[in-house]
């Protein structure tokens, strides 16, 4: 059997999605505080590279780009058994938009190399757009299978299935390959206490900047970004003003639905 | 990067037509009408681009949506998609006509496609778009929500072209059909070789009951979550809603559970929904959820745990076990309906 692949898994530390709320006063996002996490569909593609490694052999590796309080994710991917991280972090990257973001990731996991597998999640959930696995693919001009809750590792080749609209598609590519990870398609394990322990002991982080992997200045960042978000609007959702029963069920319902049929909700 | 020095060299709005299994995919037609209204306002006109194989009447359809002129590539390499041709073909009709605008779905194909592409074109693509209109200065305003649907963000593309985006699907209408419309079928030879060929899409398995379930239609829905722990419980939802005269819904991880089929999902992923009346039973109300029916008129909430984020966008809340209380609910509703007094013109 040939050797396990090398996995690369990237992954982004968003803010808790559930924790974001609009500052009612200046009707702009409160970010400042927000606790994060790693991008939930992410851990499922951490999941996925782990599944291929306990299977396979080989090794996986976690890449992120971002500030250095991204570090936590990388040390949390690491204790779920990674075996190496990297962080990509520079001023210069900052209010990188899709293009850039999948360049310098790009750059990065060229530099990284011997890599036969590339994973990332569907998509985050701060940005959205699903659109740096593929951009990634795009950019090293390799294949890609998206939207993937299984993937079995053939030695020279990978099979994924791929979920869509009205089924599952099984696709098979030649490597390397992007795989991104459908989110809810593994149960991710939690960081074992070797693994904490494992990173306690450091060493096992690179931290590079643009110039150490030799990324054109010129082509990342804002300014090389070629989408501005040139204004954001609130959504001001009606005040519902619950109204809350609770209790023993039967008089809890009965409560509910005479205010239900009171309000002429239950009539019409 | 294409950095246009004169950016009245590109013009047009393109769509990317999807073919489905013989079909063109509903948010094709749905961009088609979209598209009609951007190239009005910028005084140019409709493409859209069809790659597949033996759809030539799926070109025609194109015409009758909307679209003046369909750019037609068929090979049998390209009769079902696969990422790295269909960016080819696409990559190679952008630059050889220089549209102003691109259009994709926001479907799952639509998204690895324009992913790729926008990277291989180095231009923007704003993704998921529930809302496409040209600003004052002639760009393309792209619209969508973002941090979790509590606000939306104008993205524009100034500096670049082409400006690429994609539209989440079911939110804008499908246009009026005219099959008196005309247009030009443009046959586009695109070269695909061995080497433009990697993934082989070795088979297809249908999901469980696809068969097109309307959600959208219905005026009262009843949707059940993962709290509603096995496939069998839906029976209850069921009950509950025949009872209402409504249809049954689901979050994403009951879909993703394999309990209910896909056309169940409301949310950010799923389907947008805006009801007379939406009862979330064991739905903790994920912003990805409240995607799909924050704008129903009435929300009702039934979850064990009263810190449930949906008790904070309901009209009304119950806090208590969907087992005991969906039945009875169901129950006292059938007792309410038989204690109504019969109207006097039907006596
Ligand atoms: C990119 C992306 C896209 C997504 N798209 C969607 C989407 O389109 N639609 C969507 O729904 N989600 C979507 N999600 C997932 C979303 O984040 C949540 O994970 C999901 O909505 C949770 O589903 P749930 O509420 O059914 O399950 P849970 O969050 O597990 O909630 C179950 C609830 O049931 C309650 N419960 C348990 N037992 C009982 C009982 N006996 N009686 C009453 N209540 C009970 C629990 O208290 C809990 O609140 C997406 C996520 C991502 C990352
Ligand atoms: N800054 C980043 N660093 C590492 N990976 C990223 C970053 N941004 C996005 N990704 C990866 O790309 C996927 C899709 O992101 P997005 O296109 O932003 O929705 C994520 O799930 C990650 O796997």
């Amino acid at each position: 059997m040939a050797p396990g692949p090398r996995s690369i898994v990237c992954i982004k530390q968003v803010p808790k999605a559930q924790e974001l709320q609009v500052d009612p006063v200046t009707n702009t996002l409160k970010r400042v505080g927000v606790p994060s996490e790693i991008n939930p569909p992410d851990r499922n593609a951490l999941e996925m590279a782990l599944q291929v490694k306990d299977q396979f052999g080989g090794e996986v590796f976690v890449l992120t780009m971002g500030p250095p309080v991204f570090t936590s994710a990388l040390e949390e991917a690491l204790a779920m058994g990674c075996d190496r991280a990297f962080l990509l972090t520079d001023r210069i990257l900052g209010g990188s938009d899709t293009v850039p973001t999948a360049h310098s990731l790009s750059e990065t996991i060229h530099k990284i190399g011997g890599y036969q597998l590339i994973f990332c999640g569907e998509e985050t959930t701060d940005a959205s757009t699903g659109h740096v696995g593929p951009g990634i693919a795009g950019h090293l001009d390799c294949a890609q299978i998206t939207y993937c809750s299984e993937v079995q590792f053939l030695g020279n080749r990978v099979r994924g299935k791929r979920s869509v609209e009205d089924g599952f598609e099984t696709w098979e590519c030649p490597l390397p390959c992007v795989i991104t990870a459908n989110f809810l398609s593994n149960r991710p394990r939690p960081p074992s206490l070797s693994g904490k322990i494992r990173v306690k002991r450091g060493g096992l982080i690179t931290t590079w900047s643009c110039a150490d992997v030799g990324i054109d200045p010129g082509k990342v960042g804002i300014r090389n970004s070629p989408t501005i978000v040139a204004k954001v609007d609130t959504v001001v959702l009606p005040d519902r003003k619950a109204k809350i029963f609770r209790g023993e069920p039967k008089a809890a319902v009965t409560a509910l639905l005479d205010a239900m049929a009171a309000d002429g909700v239950l009539s019409r | 990067m294409t950095l246009p020095k004169d950016k009245t060299e590109y013009r047009g709005v393109w769509v990317f037509l999807e073919a489905r299994r013989g079909r063109l995919r509903d948010v094709s037609r749905q961009l088609l009408g979209v598209a009609r209204g951007l190239a009005q306002t910028r005084g140019s006109d409709v493409s859209g681009v069809l790659p597949s194989w033996n759809v030539e009447p799926l070109a025609r359809e194109a015409i009758e949506f909307g679209a003046d002129r369909v750019y037609l590539v068929e090979d049998p390499r390209l009769e079902t998609y696969t990422s790295r041709p269909y960016a080819k073909v696409m990559a190679t009709l952008i630059g050889k006509h220089k549209p102003e605008i691109v259009l994709f779905g926001a479907s799952k194909n639509g998204r690895d496609l324009g992913g790729r592409l926008h990277a291989m074109i180095e231009t923007g693509l704003a993704a998921d778009c529930v809302k496409l209109e040209i600003d004052a200065d002639g760009n393309l305003d792209m619209i969508r929500p973002s941090f979790g649907e509590k606000s939306l963000a104008h993205i524009l593309c100034k500096q670049h072209r082409q400006q690429m985006a994609s539209a989440r699907p079911n939110v804008f209408p499908i246009p009026p059909r005219d099959p008196a419309r005309k247009g030009e079928v443009v046959r586009e030879p695109v070269e695909i070789t061995d080497a433009d060929l990697d993934a082989k899409v070795v088979s297809f398995e249908e999901r469980r009951g696809h068969k097109g379930n309307p959600i959208e239609d219905a005026k009262i829905l009843v949707a059940g979550g993962f709290g509603l722990r096995d496939p069998k419980n839906f029976r209850l939802l069921e009950d509950l809603a025949k009872e209402l005269g409504g249809a049954v819904a689901a979050s994403r991880k009951a879909v993703d559970a394999g309990w209910v089929p896909k056309d169940y999902q409301v949310g950010q992923t799923g389907r947008t929904v805006r009801p007379r009346v939406y009862i979330a039973v064991g739905i903790s109300g994920a912003v990805q959820h409240l995607a799909g029916m924050q704008e129903s008129e009435k929300i009702v909430a039934i979850n064990l745990d009263h810190n449930a984020p949906m008790f904070e966008i309901c009209d009304y809340g119950l806090v208590g076990d969907l087992f005991q209380v969906v039945p009875e609910m169901t129950r006292q509703l059938a007792e309410r309906k038989a204690r109504r007094p019969v109207p006097v013109a039907a006596r």
